[in-house]
């Protein structure tokens, strides 16, 4: 009853917040076709598949999900203000851990941003972020050397991530947790309990009525908005990277990270 | 035998009837109220999180800048008092329905982000003091931390617009009118003004 309630509840309100936020202007938002977005192109195709390479490493062993990102431009933003909008708007990270990175790179207006999901906030810190843009990335980005930069600032974010081993392990551990998924397999033995019990009611009910010749138990309604709400996280849960494809897993940010100029 | 099997019948016709009725209540809206009260007060939270976040940094920064720029005395004093002042308010639990409540954090808060502001300006005219490892670092992290709060309030901001106009359109109204009488309208930041008194944090 109170499953039912809140799904309805749930369902409404992320409607709801879907209608407001397509009426609130935001920016254009380059489309995720990989852990390397390279729309200023910045990055050789070997280069990028170097990268990716290596981010998928770190994704298979920490479930940290980091994206690298080059932006032709920022559309009139600060490069703090486009990038918590464009993690939200990707959800890189998992929903529960909130574990993804974007270092964000945008060449026309000279700016670059590490942009840390709420989870690594800790690991990741606004003063390590800092240091990795000024020492490994700007100092390449000074002489022109983009690939080289966005190179040695993956190779520092993923050193401060998979830095302590046994944090990593841990996170490694509830990934896999997450993705056994049981709350969905509770929910269909939860509804597979409910329909057995109202086909038995309506048996029960059918076989006294015919027995003793009265009314008939009149027809049985389901409750019909809320089913679709059972399926509706499924959409959010990807871990993302099997196979070709490469989504973000619903993580949020708020504002971690740094940023940097040259 | 006859009567049992009658009165199972019922029960589950009624338990039928009821979730039913709950799932149609649901589909009506009667838990949107509630539902974005809760999401505001949470971004609340986090506006509150991060201006604490932010008063938390101030003593050391004000401690490291002092040891390069002690004759800054009067800079340095106001970012106390104000941080002081920020500290120290009492914040009534009515506080997000309380124009006066809010207004009062807002300038304390926003007096506090003027005194940080002048403080770093001051620190461009110290060359040793910007180059000290301790001072980048919490540069970096006031840096952070000025952009948190700038999310949280915008957060905040999308939260109650979204309670707001619940609780003043149909068929939110009538929900409130008939279940949720307490339910009040939330204040708001004005995006304007967050803009125009976020630092300028720029090294």
């Amino acid at each position: 009853m109170a499953a039912v309630l809140r799904f309805g509840g749930m369902v409404l309100a992320m409607a709801f917040a879907l209608w407001l936020s397509a009426a609130v202007a935001e920016p254009k938002f380059p489309e995720l076709t990989g852990r390397v977005v390279d729309d200023a192109g910045l990055l050789t195709y070997p280069e990028e598949v170097a990268i990716t390479a290596d981010l998928k490493a770190l994704e298979d062993k920490s479930s940290d999900q980091v994206v690298v990102v080059t932006l032709p431009s920022l559309q009139g933003y600060t490069i703090e203000d486009f990038g918590y909008q464009l993690g939200r708007q990707w959800g890189i990270g998992t929903e529960k851990m909130d574990n993804g990175v974007i270092l964000m790179v945008a060449p026309n207006e000279r700016k670059v941003r590490i942009e840390v999901g709420r989870g690594l906030e800790g690991t990741l810190t606004d003063a390590l972020s800092k240091i990795i843009i000024e020492n490994a990335i700007l100092t390449r980005f000074r002489e022109g050397n983009f690939a080289g930069g966005i190179k040695d600032g993956v190779r520092d974010i993923i050193l401060v991530l998979t830095g302590d081993a046994a944090e990593v392990e841990q996170r490694g551990k509830a990934r896999h947790d997450a993705d056994e998924s049981a709350v969905n397999w509770l929910m269909v033995i939860f509804w597979t309990l409910i329909i057995l019990w109202i086909a038995y009611s309506v048996w029960s009910s059918a076989r006294y009525a015919s027995r003793a010749g009265g009314r008939s138990a009149g027809p049985i309604f389901l409750p019909g908005p809320s089913w679709g709400g059972g399926s509706g996280g499924s959409g959010w849960s990807s871990g993302g990277g099997n196979g070709g494809g490469f989504s973000g897993g619903g993580g949020s940010f708020g504002g971690g990270g740094a940023s940097g100029g040259w | 035998m006859l009567a049992q099997t009658h009165k199972r019948g019922h029960t589950a016709t009624r338990a039928v009837c009821l979730i039913f009725a709950g799932a149609m209540l649901a589909g009506c809206g009667i838990n949107t109220i509630p539902t974005l009260q809760e999401q505001a007060k949470a971004a609340w939270s986090q506006v509150l999180n991060q201006y604490q976040r932010r008063a938390d940094l101030i003593p050391n920064l004000v401690e490291t800048v002092k040891g390069y720029a002690a004759q800054e005395s009067k800079v340095l004093t106001d970012v106390v008092e104000a941080r002081a002042k920020a500290t120290q308010m009492q914040i009534p639990p009515d506080i997000l329905t309380n124009p006066e409540a809010f207004q009062k954090f807002q300038e304390a808060q926003n007096s506090l982000s003027g005194a940080l502001g002048r403080l770093l300006v001051i620190t461009e005219n110290y060359p040793d003091l910007k180059s000290n490892q301790n001072f980048l670092a919490l540069q970096s992290q006031l840096e952070g931390t000025e952009n948190r709060i700038a999310i949280a309030r915008q957060d905040y901001i999308t939260a109650v617009k979204d309670y707001n106009t619940e609780i003043r359109t149909i068929p939110g109204r009538w929900w409130r009118a008939l279940m949720y009488p307490d339910a009040e309208p939330m204040q708001n930041f004005s995006v304007a003004e967050g803009t125009e008194q976020v630092p300028e944090v720029k090294f």
